[in-house]
């Protein structure tokens, strides 16, 4: 199976693919550049792997949390790509994609989320397989959801931005954590990979971002 | 040459498909107005969130209606600004990763151009050069306009834009948002004569436009029919909403005219929603009638934003212009003198 994922959910912005098990990528500090950088990186993969978008099975992009334009040209480059090549498109959560690749089985990741917030979610991995422990919610650090006993790895910018809050939120519980990482195309296309292998994947015109902050102004009569 | 333009620097998704020899083939468009109204005005950050959601449906209509398939289109035009940021980048990505995906060039359309070249649709299309009075919800400028993407301004508004004075002055009347159709609608309830309201700018001596000071004069005079207590009753709205919109037309009107003489043309073409105002249109087409010259209107449906409008400005530069490369700018800001003829 050959499919490609893309994320541009943070200043990062990352693609890869999936070649039956064996994964290439590119990424890069894109501040707000994502527009300038994802084709064109996406199509000098496809040239080194000697691909064309049309030999591929499947697209997976970064669905969120994560910053709310950065979602939608992913999204937006998931919905024309698939769209124009006929593939199926599978959505992977951002905060996921933080736990897959953190160095523990015990994850708690966090995405600042600005204005003082942040996306919170954590995961255990059982038998090879990720189950969430707490799920994608949107909160402040100090008011994050408990989790339960020790041993939790952090992963995700909230890390560096809400650091204190954290530690002193989950003192005793966490091993380490690192707020240097961001969600990468190479680890979501191996999350991607057995959900398409199981026949996954939809239209691309139901590609869609996950914000989970969904109030983001008051109707005129919320604000009397 | 077969081109799918996209519509999203605003409230309202647009996707429409123009073949170079067929002409117009489709068009389909949701509007988000309905949306907004609850929040009193365009919330930027749900304009983008539904336009994400609107665009590939509204694609695959137009495919479906023209009777023609994905690898018919040979080129994609989008919306590149000026707009608001997050709901352009929809438009643009949604093309440049189709584009990718279909192997064909795309280009970025100036949103003003787009209208001001809609007339052009029409089966009486005006011919160069013409003025170019284009009214909307953002915009008021008055525009010399000698062939495509060559747009000189003549005058602008120094504050609100005329779609906004309606808007805004609708608010005030207790007509919710927005409420410039409805104010329109109402007008014709209106007694003429009753009210005057003063006509801004008329008497300045350049071309351009100041709206601000007519709504704070229907403030001051809403005050006034209100200062016993009373609510204002239907009539006096229906008369205010007249007076205000007289007083709006007949700067537009005026200035138009005077436009059309300083270049010595003949030519009139309105774009932009309020050039779907029907009092604006009687008192165009009457002037016209008047002082000699000819005027041209899109149709109603092509005055407000459309992707038919980015589909028609698109193919006429596509063949010149259309990038190959991949990346896909925006400009919220940019003005529209700033555009060249493409290249012959």
């Amino acid at each position: 199976m050959k499919l490609l994922a893309l994320d541009t959910s943070t200043e990062n912005c990352s693609v890869a693919l999936w070649l039956d098990g064996e994964v290439v990528s590119r990424q890069e500090l894109a501040g707000q550049r994502h527009s300038d950088l994802i084709l064109p990186m996406l199509e000098e993969l496809l040239a080194e792997a000697g691909l064309s978008l049309g030999s591929l099975d499947g697209i997976a992009f970064g669905e969120g949390p994560g910053s709310f334009t950065g979602l939608r040209i992913g999204c937006g480059i998931a919905q024309g790509l698939a769209f124009g090549a006929d593939l199926p498109v599978l959505g992977v959560s951002t905060l996921l994609t933080l736990a897959a690749a953190a160095p523990g089985e015990r994850v708690l990741a966090c995405l600042d989320a600005r204005i003082g917030e942040i996306y919170h979610a954590a995961y255990e991995k059982q038998h090879g397989v990720w189950h969430t422990v707490s799920a994608p919610s949107l909160c402040y650090a100090k008011d994050a959801p408990e989790l339960p006993g020790a041993g939790w790895v952090g992963a995700g910018s909230a890390f560096s931005a809400y650091a204190e809050a954290l530690e002193q939120r989950y003192a005793g519980q966490m091993l380490s954590a690192d707020g240097s990482v961001y969600p990468q195309a190479c680890d979501m296309v191996k999350l991607a990979a057995p959900l398409f292998e199981q026949g996954g994947g939809e239209d691309a015109a139901l590609a869609a971002p996950l914000y989970i902050r969904n109030k983001v102004a008051l109707k005129t009569a919320e604000r009397k | 040459m077969l081109v799918l333009g996209i519509e999203s620097s605003c409230d309202e998704t647009g996707v429409a498909l123009y073949h170079t020899e067929r002409g117009l083939l489709a068009h389909a468009l949701h509007s988000q107005v309905a949306m907004h109204a609850e929040y009193g005005g365009v919330v930027p950050e749900l304009a983008s969130r539904d336009h994400i959601r609107r665009v590939l449906p509204l694609t695959r209509q137009v495919l479906k209606e023209a009777g023609c398939t994905l690898h018919d289109i040979e080129g994609i035009a989008y919306t590149e600004g000026p707009g608001l940021a997050g709901a352009l980048l929809v438009g643009a990505s949604i093309a440049a990763a189709l584009a990718f995906a279909l192997k064909v060039p795309t280009v970025g359309v100036h949103h003003l151009e787009g209208h001001l070249l809609a007339p052009l649709l029409e089966e009486n299309p005006p011919e160069f050069p013409f003025i170019a009075l284009l009214v909307s919800g953002g915009h008021s400028q008055l525009m010399e306009v000698t062939g495509i993407g060559q747009y000189a301004t003549l005058g602008d508004t120094l504050d609100d834009a005329a779609g906004e004075a309606f808007d805004k002055t609708a608010k005030l009347l207790g007509l919710g948002y927005p409420g410039g159709p409805a104010l329109s609608m109402l007008a014709q309830q209106g007694n003429q004569g009753r009210f005057s309201l003063p006509r801004p700018m008329l008497k300045s001596g350049d071309l351009n436009f100041s709206f601000s000071g007519l709504k704070t004069a229907v403030l001051t005079l809403v005050k006034q029919q209100t200062s016993d207590g009373r609510e204002l009753d239907e009539q006096t709205r229906a008369d205010i909403c007249l007076a205000f919109q007289e007083a709006i037309v007949e700067v537009l009107t005026r200035k138009s005219i005077a436009a059309l003489k300083q270049t010595g043309l003949s030519r009139l073409v309105v774009a932009g929603g309020v050039g779907a105002n029907r009092q604006l249109r009687d008192g165009l087409s009457q002037a016209a009638a008047k002082k000699r010259f000819e005027v041209f209107y899109p149709k109603l449906e092509f005055c407000t934003d459309n992707g038919a409008m980015i589909a028609f400005a698109g193919a006429m530069r596509l063949r010149q212009e259309g990038r190959r490369t991949m990346n896909f700018p925006i400009k919220p800001r940019w003005d529209l003198e700033t555009l060249a003829a493409p290249s012959p």
